[in-house]
């Protein structure tokens, strides 16, 4: 994988930092983050049933990055699907408790428990590095996928949980009204979550996890707890996968333990090695070609659809390890080097 | 708990501990050698059971005498393990070995998905089950339990003779003592002549040729289902990082305690079958890092 681009920036409030004019290349990944939006916005104008799929490949594409900040650090892990699927079950319990919550609040809940989940596994798993930091995950997320299945009379075992649509913001929508709101608040967070994550990762802590894959010996010399940075970049990867687990639930109206499985898992790698780390709009490029792929395969190559992932994923490494991103990431870099000459 | 389920427990624990002792072995066997832990060794785990089930309904239909199981199921092992591990090896990992860890992992998952989707294509999703063999050897009387002479005495006992041929074959032949030389560094093996890329392929059919007896022998008493494969990786992952990576006396005792502490909560907490062995490998390694059978390594800066 390759070095990210990174601007470090040192604007703190009483200094001023003389910016060095000098000429960009061409922003493609402004442009493609730009499209993404548009496209996900218009698309559904035109093909109604393109609705749900756009709020899939957003849910997709928010989990995948969660899983790309950890990559950064050089984890992979195998498991991150257990937080998706553990959101989804407390927005499914909340909603059944408490019938009267709107969906924005079980998009926090579950994002708040995707997050605190993401701590309790994070402060045992964060210990352990490369091999075992992914079959850790894989591990935990095998045994919440087998005790969801087991406790029937609780959790629904396989057949999972049904949720009946919540309010949105206060108004009872109709199915289709509800799933245009669940599509333009899916690309909002999307849009928000990728310029946050942007921002913390050229931020101090950003910047140290990314220093946890070069050296992270080095990073203790400098004074840097590993630990606690590590914790943080898990603990904001399972947040993004709890919110991705919510709004998925929500707009499927059932939870399942399906969701935590370990192809889920593999997906959202996936998804996330094909878009690239270099830049946040790499996991959602990779989400649509996912998600349309995905809709093709149905019809045309439904036993092969794991045997497609996995060459993909193969050609993926051995060819373009730093995905689409990294590509666009790298051809910006070249033109603004080239012009300043 | 009476006598008799104690009794009961610790035999289903052993034989148990059997199979998931042969299939740990052959990831670590691969891991001492290669470093890279192989997630695909689910895939040769059910392709193994397969391929043993589609053998032995071959055989029943033929009326061969279920006996013959002892050659074939070997046989079978041997052959999946030469044609998929054999392939994946030149196809994939010998192009990874000096790769990132992380892609390394990735690569393997990959060929894991492949490997699923496979099974499926070649033997559908219908459970398969045979048990001729296990029919045909009958059943026991031990301290008062019937139990069948094959999880009894066959399973532990492929086991035990796996491990010390293992043992034998790594300290006094020639080929095992290169593997060993190859496994302590693989740069000054290749100084000494070794062919590194021979022994590597060797070990990597040998490490999925293990994986496909355990399948084998374990579709003989349960019902082959698709997913199977997942399950056992992690699992016998559980067995080979509690152990130790690379330790294979370390797996023989860790495969006996996780079987062990599985069959005793399937008789007495039956909710939390699941949970024990990852419960057991979750507190070995709070306490010791590297494994209870391994020395932890200074890290180079």
């Amino acid at each position: 994988m390759s070095k990210p681009e990174t601007s470090i920036s040192l604007a703190a409030p009483d200094i001023k930092v003389p910016r060095i004019e000098r000429k960009t290349g061409v922003p493609y990944t402004k442009i493609a983050a730009a499209l993404l939006v548009v496209s996900a916005l218009l698309m559904p104008v035109v093909l109604p049933w393109l609705k749900t799929p756009v709020i899939f490949a957003a849910c997709f594409g928010i989990a995948a990055l969660g899983v790309s900040i950890l990559i950064r650090a050089g984890q992979v892990s195998f498991g991150h699907a257990m937080f998706a699927c553990a959101a989804g079950y407390a927005v499914a319990f909340a909603a059944r408790w408490w019938s009267q919550l709107d969906s924005v609040v079980l998009l926090v809940i579950g994002t708040a428990f995707g997050a605190f989940f993401g701590l309790v596994v994070g402060l045992f798993v964060v210990r352990y590095r490369a091999i075992f930091f992914g079959m850790l995950n894989l591990a935990l997320s095998m045994v919440l996928f087998a005790v969801l299945g087991k406790f029937f009379h609780l959790t629904g075992g396989t057949d999972g949980l049904r949720l009946a649509r919540s309010s949105f913001l206060g108004m009872q929508l109709e199915r289709d009204d509800f799933e245009t709101a669940l599509l333009i608040s899916a690309v909002v967070l999307a849009v928000t979550v990728g310029v946050l994550v942007q921002r913390y990762l050229s931020s101090v802590a950003g910047q140290a996890l990314t220093a946890i894959k070069t050296n992270e010996t080095r990073l203790e010399y400098v004074g840097l707890s590993t630990y606690r940075i590590l914790l943080v970049g898990y603990v904001l990867s399972a947040a993004l996968c709890g919110l991705s687990g919510a709004m998925f639930v929500i707009a499927q109206g059932l939870v399942t333990p399906e969701m935590g499985y370990w192809i889920r898992s593999g997906e959202f790698i996936f998804i996330a090695i094909l878009g690239g780390i270099a830049h946040p709009v790499g996991a959602f490029l990779g989400a649509a070609i996912f998600e349309f792929v995905k809709l093709f395969a149905a019809a045309y190559l439904t036993g092969a659809w794991q045997m497609v992932l996995g060459i993909v994923l193969i050609a993926m490494v051995f060819f373009a390890p730093m995905g689409i991103s990294g590509l666009m990431v790298r051809l910006q870099a070249k033109q603004s080097k080239g012009e300043n000459r | 708990m009476n006598q008799e389920l104690f009794f009961l427990a610790i035999l289903d624990g052993l034989s148990y501990a059997a199979l998931l002792f042969l299939v740990a072995l052959g990831i670590t066997l691969v891991f001492g050698v290669m470093n890279i832990i192989n997630m695909a060794h689910g895939g040769f785990f059910a392709i193994g059971g397969y391929a043993a089930a589609s053998v032995g309904i071959w055989a029943a239909a033929a009326q061969v005498s279920p006996l013959w199981s002892f050659i074939m199921l070997p046989l079978v092992a041997i052959a999946v393990g030469a044609l998929f591990g054999g392939l994946m090896e030149t196809c994939l990992m010998r192009r990874i070995y000096d790769k990132d860890p992380v892609l390394q992992l990735l690569i393997t998952f990959a060929a894991f998905m492949i490997f699923e989707d496979l099974q499926r294509m070649i033997w559908g999703t219908q459970p398969y089950s045979v048990s001729e063999i296990v029919n045909y050897l009958g059943v026991a009387e031990v301290m008062g339990i019937t139990y069948t002479y094959y999880q009894l005495l066959v399973l532990p006992g492929v086991a035990l003779v796996v491990f010390f041929a293992l043992r034998y074959f790594l300290r006094r032949s020639l080929i095992g003592r290169q593997v060993v030389a190859v496994a302590h560094h693989r740069e000054v093996a290749t100084a000494m002549g070794i062919n590194v890329k021979r022994i590597c392929l060797l070990t990597f059919i040998a490490g999925s040729a293990l994986g496909a007896l355990g399948g084998a022998l374990a579709v003989q008493t349960t019902s082959w289902v698709a997913g199977i494969g997942a399950e056992m990786i992690v699992l016998s992952f559980a067995v080979v990082a509690t152990a130790g990576l690379g330790q294979i006396e370390g797996a023989l005792i860790a495969a006996i305690m996780i079987g062990l502490a599985r069959a005793f909560s399937v008789y007495l907490l039956p909710e939390l079958e699941v949970l024990v062995p990852y419960l057991i490998m979750t507190l070995v390694l709070l306490f010791r890092p590297q494994g209870l059978f391994s020395v932890a390594k200074a890290r180079r800066v």
